[in-house]
Formats: structure tokens, sequence, C-alpha cells
């Protein structure tokens, strides 16, 4: 198993959160002093020149008009870490391409990221979450079109070395496509692409060799979309070779009281504020899915996991933490009940989470509970090409 | 019914001449006292547009403009010319995009507070964005008495919801950016020569009267009336002073 250490970047020195109607879109930015973004950004780096030491990869994202991540660009962030970073891979989950409507812009920016760092670049796109539609202004209802045709667009470009191609598609038309550089890794960098319950979109992934990742979800419902990807996973050779990935919040503590109160400072993440008509705007979920808002069934995607507490979210696999021990335990336990997967992303840092407590969590993870599950299985392609090998 | 190869779902009601009915984005319309009334001197014709109702949404449809040129292909099919036309809200807009491409079909438009254009400058918002505020908000722009708007979807059966749930949606899909307006149907206006009246809520928080106004202005026969306590749905709010209006000018 492969574990990446990553953070979001927070802001959270706000005023208290509840005067506050919303931390995301509509937070205005006097909220937000520039010395202190300033300590914040390269503190977070430093945190993954830390990591790197200690035998994490990397993982980076990003957000837009949120205190909640101060990424507003994973290219940026990628590409500093793959010039002073020396030996994790560097993932960025992800590429919103949906909104930023660019792809060819993107392959070429992923193309330079992996050439300075050798080919350590894992190449991650995303759909972007419901209150990120407000800053880009995207069509709510049309996201999942445009993911896919920006990740085929991207990947053509990075196989296509003979010779300039046409692409007239609906969102995107270049009439001599021909990118410099081509990416370092061959055919290209490992693709990711993430999910909550779009399975058409997991297969896809699955049938195109990418890995699938989730975030912040129950067990069984982890279990039912990784159960989805591995019936339809196709080995096509590429570098990483596919899997499954899961992240949750992780913090690791000398003592059960310890853990439990970091544990408690990251799942400021959890109840961070948005207001109602950012979380589910009209088309980003199936019909039958509104059908359910609208008798109050369902109020957005992670709603319900953040109502509940800490102890219902450590069960569930959400929140790990604990000593070493009791976090390498939850981590089988949750390998065990979702049938297995290949990539822990862990969410070490969130909120107020200082310097000092996220670099001693960390610390620990690495020495005393990665060596545990370092050799956990991967994901068998569960097709004839792959029982084949 | 089939049109140009699509299914569409178009409801016929009522005794009398056709009126051709053009719902809006939350098809309050068609359990509306409004349309009841009209039924006694009309024959109600009203399509759902693509997306809307039980009619097919293909992905080609993406604008008013794109759903214009079904609608004129509907009338076509239906035989209807020179027919009184009535559009509210999302509905009006269809209206004005159907007129301006050809009029033939209608021989007088009554429009309840139409979205369609953009009037003021790029940090100007003309039309409040019912996706970016507060729901709670929203109800208080839209009615003026915000009681009016409330809806026990609790009590409905998931048939129903799922309408709902799809006219939200499409209209999302048809009018989310540019933001409830095509840039280009200012310009094209002038070619709707038929008789307009525009009808608005004196409290419209969504679309305000000086914008109605200011619209009304851009076709050359139109008429513009204003609605005591009324919101965005005039109609709705106040059906009674609306069918005198709507009577007198039709």
């Amino acid at each position: 198993m492969d574990v990446w250490h990553f953070t979001e970047m927070p802001y959270p020195h706000l005023p208290p959160v509840d005067t506050l109607s919303t931390m995301r879109v509509t937070l205005p930015s006097r909220h937000y002093d520039p010395k202190i973004g300033a300590d914040l950004y390269n503190r977070y780096l430093d945190e993954y020149m830390i990591a790197d030491d200690l035998g994490f990869h990397h993982m980076v994202n990003e957000h837009h008009q949120t205190a909640t991540c101060l990424d507003v660009a994973a290219p940026l962030s990628a590409a500093i870490l793959a010039r002073q970073t020396r030996k994790g891979r560097i993932c960025i989950l992800g590429n919103p391409v949906a909104n930023r409507g660019d792809p060819l812009r993107i392959a070429e920016e992923m193309a330079m990221i992996d050439c300075i760092s050798r080919g350590r670049l894992d190449v991650g796109f995303v759909r972007g979450v419901p209150y990120e539609i407000f800053a880009a202004n995207t069509n709510p209802t049309q996201t999942v079109e445009r993911l896919w045709e920006g990740i085929d667009l991207a990947v053509r470009a990075w196989t296509s070395h003979d010779e300039p191609f046409n692409f007239e598609g609906r969102f995107t038309r270049r009439r001599l496509v021909n990118l410099w550089p081509r990416p370092y890794q061959s055919p290209h960098p490992p693709v990711w692409i993430t999910g909550s319950s779009d399975f058409d979109s997991i297969k896809k992934a699955a049938g195109r060799g990418y890995v699938f990742a989730t975030f912040l979800q129950p067990h069984e419902k982890v279990r039912a979309l990784f159960d989805a990807y591995r019936s339809a996973y196709l080995d096509q050779g590429l570098p990483g070779g596919g899997g499954t990935a899961f992240m949750p919040l992780v913090f690791t503590g000398d003592s059960e009281d310890a853990a439990e109160a970091g544990a408690r400072e990251l799942v400021w993440y959890m109840t961070a504020k948005t207001e109602p008509q950012f979380r589910n705007p009209p088309g980003y979920v199936p019909v039958e899915l509104n059908v359910k808002a609208l008798q109050g069934a369902f109020s957005g995607r992670t709603d319900a996991m953040r109502a509940m507490g800490l102890e219902f979210q450590r069960e569930q696999g959400v929140v790990m933490y604990g000593t070493p021990d009791q976090v390498a335990k939850q981590i089988r336990r949750f390998y065990d009940r979702v049938g297995g997967f290949d990539h822990l992303l862990v969410m070490l840092q969130a909120g107020f989470l200082d310097h000092a407590r996220t670099v001693q969590s960390m610390t620990l993870f690495a020495k005393e509970v990665l060596p545990q599950i370092r050799e956990l299985a991967r994901t068998r392609p569960n097709n004839a090409k792959g029982a084949a090998e | 019914m089939k049109v140009s190869g699509l299914e569409l779902e178009v409801e016929r009601r009522g005794r009398g001449r056709p009126l051709l009915v053009l719902y809006g984005e939350e098809a309050l319309e068609r359990d509306a006292p409004v349309l009841a009334e009209l039924a006694k001197d009309y024959e109600l014709i009203i399509p759902s547009p693509p997306g809307f109702g039980t009619s097919e949404r293909p992905d080609w449809i993406e604008s008013p403009d794109d759903i214009a040129y079904i609608y004129l292909d509907l009338v076509e099919t239906l035989g209807l010319r020179q027919t009184p036309t009535l559009g509210c809200s999302f509905g009006g807009w269809l209206a004005l995009e159907m007129a301006t491409k050809h009029d033939g079909f209608c021989s007088k438009l009554v429009l309840a507070a139409p979205y369609g254009v953009k009037i003021g400058g790029p940090a100007d918002r003309d039309i409040q964005d019912p996706w970016n505020i507060h729901p709670g908000k929203a109800a208080e722009l839209k009615w003026f008495d915000p009681e009016k708007g409330k809806r026990d979807f609790g009590a409905m059966p998931e048939r129903e919801l799922t309408v709902v749930a799809r006219n939200n949606e499409s209209f999302a899909r048809f009018c989310w950016d540019p933001c409830l307006h095509n840039p280009k149907l200012k310009q094209r206006l002038h070619r709707v020569r038929v008789p307009t009246l525009f009808v608005w809520g004196e409290h419209d928080g969504i679309v305000t009267p000086d914008y109605g106004k200011a619209f009304s202005r851009m076709i050359p026969q139109a008429r513009f009336a204003i609605v005591q306590q009324a919101g965005h749905y005039p109609h709705l709010e106040q059906p009674a002073k609306f069918l005198t209006l709507v009577q007198d000018f039709l």
C-alpha cells in the first residue's frame, strides 16, 4: 500500500464560526490576512518536505473561494514539490477540468511537472465539488460530460507524438493539437479520478486503467464503489497500474487521549460551513437523488456524516485516530471491510492543527504505522488479461 | 407527441379558440386558478419544454434559443397560426425567442415577468440569480407573500417530485450561463411585431419593474402593466387582477 500525505492548506483564523453564514464561496477576503497566509503556505510546504523524508508520497488539491483551502492551483504546489522533494511521488487530485475548461493547458502543465520531477507525477482529474460550481460558474448539469471529454483529450494529447491532431469536441475545439513537452512517463503518468456515487465514471476509470479515489465516505459505501471498480478494472499497463484509493482524516498520538484531542481538531474540516444553496446545485446529482432531497432524505453528499460524532466517524473509517497500533488496526479493518485498496491518502493536517503536532502525528505514523500496512496486497485486475498474468 | 424526432408532453385543456401557454420554470401555473379560469374561454395548449414535465431532453438542447426552434416546429405541427400566447417568467422568454425568429404563430403576446435580456453593464445584476442566493431570501424576492410560494414536497408522490427535480435541473441546464438571458435577444426584439403586453408584479425582486419597463420598450408594440401586491408571479398571486388585464388586452 502507498501512503500519501495531504493537507488542504486551510486558513482557519476566522471569526467565530457561529458568526459566519458560510466559510465558502461568499466569505469576504477581508478575513484573510496575507501575512498569516504567507506563513501558512510556507509551513504547509515545509510539512510536505518533512513528509518526503519520512517516506510519504504527496497529494495536493485545489479549491476556490474558500477559507478551507488556500491551494487554488494544484499545478503550482505540485511544481514546487517537483523541484523541492526528491523521493515521494506527487499526486494532483486533482485538476478540476470541468471547471477550468482547458484540458490541453492542463495536459501541458502536467507534462512539464512530470519532466521536472523525473516521472514522479500522478495526474488526477476531478469534476469539482458542488460549491466550486459557483466560483467557476460552470453549468452544474454538464460537469460529468466536461470531465470525460477533458480527460480523454488530455490523454490523447500526451500520447500523440507524430503530428498535430484536430479536435472539435463539445466543449473544447482546437485544430492543431501538438503538445510540447511530452510527459516523462510513458505512455503517460498514472491517471486518477475521484467520485462518490457516479458508477458510470467508476467503470470508465476502471476500463481505462485509471486509479479511482474516494474521500471521507463510510466503509459500506466505499465497498460498493470499490467493488464496482474491481468488476470493471482492466489493466492497461500504465505506470502505477490502476487501483483504488481512500482518504480519511488521520491523527496518530502517543496516547489515546492525545490522539482524540488531535482528531477533534482535524474534524474542523468536516464542520466547515456552507450556505445551503451552494451544497447541491441543480443537476450536480441525478434526478433520483434530488427527489430524495425534496423528500428531506438527502441534503448534499457529506452532510449526514458531518452531523454524526467522532466515535461514529471512527467506526465508519472516515476519521482514524489512536496510538500507532490502534491506527494500524483501523486501517487494516477498513482494508478488509472494503475488499482491499491500494492507496491511503492521509489527511494529516486540517483546521487549527499546528505545525508541531502535525509533524508529531506524521512522524509517529511514518515510523510505527507505515511498516504495519505497507505490505497490504494491491488490487488484482479482475478480468481475463489480469488473471492471465 | 413527437415533434422533430423529440417526445414532447403537450397538455390540452378547455374549450374555445386556442391559447398557447408557455409556463414558468417552476411549472406552478399548471395547477393554478389562472389557467382554470382561462380554460373556460380558451382551449389551452400547454407544452412542456424539453426536460420539463415528461418531455425528452436530448443533450444538444442547451438554451432557450434551442427550445424556440423545437417550439416553432411544435406550433407548425399543431397548425397554430395567429394564436394568442401567454408566457410566464422563463416561458415568457421562450415566447420571445420564438417570436423573434418567426412571429406568425401568435396574434398577441402576454408576458408575465419574462427574463431574457441584460440591460445594465457587466457589474450590474439585472436579474437576481436564484441559484446563488439563500433559498429563504429567494422566496422573499419572488413572492409578495412568501407563504404562497411554500410547497409541501413531503406530501407529493414520487412521480410529481421527479417532475419537480427534472424541471429544476433543466432550468439550470438552459439558463445558468449566461445567467437568465441571451445576449443576442436584445438585438432581435425589433422583429416582434405583434401587440405585446408585459405584466409585472409591483414587488418583483427577481426582475424589478424598472427592468420590465426597459425590456418592454425594446418591442415596438408593447404595453406595460403593473399588478399591485404581487411579486415575480403576478398571475399566481393576483389572478383576478391579472385576468382582467389579459381579457382586456386579448
